[in-house]
């Protein structure tokens, strides 16, 4: 990989005063406009279809923003990018199913105290089926990282990248395996009912076989809990990172690792905790996916991993505010390009946009230029 | 005796960087260790606080085998490391580098003191308390990084090189918070190029040629010698 301080113009495809170059300006400035006219057609002739669009992009959005979180803190830590990251999401959907499924985690509150009304109830499962998938993710990713990525340490960094891409190949088809899973889409089982709800002067709940007035914009409870969750996972990261010893001790890490180690900083402890707290996250992102598009598989990680990484890239790899808001540009144009265009070309338009960002700006959009080291 | 060096053998990669040195530290020493360009000095220091392996050979600080112990674990007996080149964190702020500085400290209140006494030292730094290591100036993130340096109370602080790219009046100046900081009961051993000024401030100082420490004594004895004057005071 090249230094990405030495690209530093606006657009470094050819050089700048060449034909070509204006003709590939050009091509992008006409993509853009032409992508910009389908948008404002649609939002003109069916403005609350277009709002349901963005509705659910956002969705999206926030859920891939779980997994982009740590992406880019591993990378800001070790310079890996940690393939197997979207499987950690993965084994996060599959350890809520079977809490859900075999061991009725959910339900626990109702069983203990028969008396607590249904609301606390179903919160109080919710988030124990949630912290357990947080656990067992935390820990598959330090060890992940204690077996396959430390003994690489010091070696060239595409090995890392090489045992990375292993790992997660491990994860998906070890799942895969007919005496350890199987290759079929299960259906998941939701630790508490959906509710849904239309705006159309006012918000009113949708009761069944009832048909919402035409020009409605409908929203769940999902919706709202994966837009509170990741909230809350955004604001207590800043926290974590500006506010707190061991945040501070992480950005020192990233920095210069054996200063940090005069410091009296445990690095390898300082480590394992960036992977244990994207793994978290990860498995935040994988339970409540699960519960939005409640169908799940073993190669269930593979494109929301990936989008996830795309959305880092985008924001610029290293910047935690960069994912969440690589993310939310991910979701929406998943979502509309599927609307307004087709779903097939939804994940091919995902893509060109990193291209096109990167093109322009190669450090993603919060991205810093890397600095030498004194 | 604080700080036992005995026999120390470095290798990078084919390169033999220390030849068998041994030296000691006594508790309230400043100690010196001069030499030329490339002669094994800032090696030295990195293998007593753990940032290189050695070969072979042992080190015992405060009575006890530091040789195979992780730096992170060294720190936290009470030596401290301010490494050659500043090293200052650039994307924390002077406060976050001063509280990295403190990371093996738990009591808040203790931080806080430290802090204060920094500052004492180095007043420049108040001022500049919430820019970021990377945007001060080379002379300010000297300051920086000796400051950080005593964040965690040391009993024994290596110092490389603190006078590097200092003017001249913040030379004397950090040579007298050397004094200072010695005269509070921390020991130093200090690596200079400025041999006139390190041997000045010393109680003892030994001279390092090409990984083998080829001259020990007091510090006036060394300053007298006349290979030193030649070599190392160019008189
Ligand atoms: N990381 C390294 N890899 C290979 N050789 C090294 C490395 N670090 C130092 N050396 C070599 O080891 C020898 C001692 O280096 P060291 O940095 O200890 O010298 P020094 O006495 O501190 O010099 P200076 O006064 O220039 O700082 C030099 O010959 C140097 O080239
Ligand atoms: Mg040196």
């Amino acid at each position: 990989m090249q230094s990405v301080s030495k690209h530093q113009k606006p657009i470094t495809i050819v050089s700048p005063n060449s034909f070509l170059a204006w003709i590939g300006k050009f091509l992008l400035i006409l993509l853009g406009l032409l992508a910009l006219y389908v948008l404002a057609k649609n939002l003109i002739a069916k403005p609350s279809l277009f709002a349901q669009n963005v509705l659910d992009g956002l969705k999206l959005g926030f859920v891939y923003a779980l997994i982009a979180l740590g992406y880019t803190m591993v990378y800001g830590i070790v310079k890996l990018i940690n393939f197997a990251h979207g499987d950690v999401f993965m084994v996060g959907a599959f350890v809520s199913y079977f809490a859900i499924e075999n061991l009725g985690l959910h339900v626990w509150p109702m069983v203990v105290f028969p008396n607590i009304t249904p609301m606390l109830g179903s919160i109080l499962g919710t988030i124990s089926v949630i912290l357990l998938a947080m656990v067992i993710c935390v820990l598959l990713a330090i060890t992940i990282e204690r077996v396959a990525y430390k003994p690489l340490r010091d070696a060239p960094r595409i090995a890392a990248l090489i045992t990375a891409i292993g790992v997660s190949f491990f994860l998906e088809y070890f799942g895969l395996l007919q005496f350890v899973f199987s290759a079929r889409f299960i259906s998941y089982k939701r630790p508490f009912e959906e509710v849904t709800w239309y705006i159309n002067d006012g918000i009113h709940a949708i009761e069944k076989g009832v048909a919402t007035p035409p020009g409605s914009i409908t929203f769940s409870n999902i919706f709202v809990i994966i837009i509170v969750a990741t909230v809350l996972a955004q604001i207590f990261l800043q926290y974590l990172v500006r506010k707190t010893k061991i945040g501070i001790a992480m950005r020192a890490t990233s920095f210069d690792k054996p200063t940090a180690r005069l410091m009296g900083i445990n690095v390898d402890q300082v480590i394992s905790f960036t992977f244990g707290i994207g793994a978290a996250f990860a498995a935040l992102g994988g339970v409540l996916f699960a519960i939005a598009y409640p169908s799940i598989r073993t190669l269930m990680g593979v494109y929301p991993g990936l989008k996830a990484f795309v959305a880092a890239v985008l924001g610029g790899i290293g910047s935690i505010p960069g994912a969440f808001v690589g993310a939310l540009i991910m979701g929406q144009a998943e979502s509309l390009t599927a609307s307004y265009i087709s779903t097939p070309m939804r994940d091919a338009i995902a893509f060109s946009i990193l291209i096109i960002v990167l093109l322009i700006r190669p450090t993603g959009i919060f991205g810093e230029p890397e600095k030498e080291k004194a | 005796m604080l700080l036992e060096v005995k026999d120390l053998h470095v290798y990078y990669g084919a390169i033999h960087a220390l030849q068998g040195i041994s030296f000691e530290v006594n508790q309230g020493e400043i100690v010196s260790l001069i030499g030329a360009n490339g002669a094994g000095k800032s090696t030295t220091l990195r293998a007593l606080s753990g940032l290189i392996r050695l070969r072979s050979g042992s080190i015992t600080f405060k009575g006890e085998n530091i040789t195979l112990a992780p730096a992170d674990k060294i720190v936290t007996l009470g030596m401290s490391h301010v490494p050659e080149g500043r090293k200052i964190f650039a994307p924390l702020t002077v406060r976050e580098n001063l509280e990295m500085g403190a990371y093996i400290i738990k009591d808040r209140a203790e931080i806080d003191r430290m802090t204060e006494r920094v500052f004492r030292s180095f007043p420049r730094l108040k001022e500049r308390i919430n820019q970021l290591g990377g945007t001060l100036s080379g002379g300010e993130q000297q300051m920086l990084a000796t400051g950080r340096g005593l964040m965690n109370k040391p009993t024994l602080i290596l110092l490389d090189e603190p006078s590097m790219g200092l003017s001249p009046i913040l030379v004397e100046e950090i040579f007298r918070i050397i004094k200072e900081i010695n005269a509070e009961g921390t020991s130093i051993l200090l690596v200079e190029q400025n041999a006139q000024m390190a041997l000045s401030v010393s109680h003892r100082a030994y001279v390092l040629e090409t990984g083998l420490i080829t001259l020990a004594g007091t510090a006036k004895e060394i300053a007298s010698n006349p290979q030193v004057k030649e070599a190392y005071l160019g008189i």
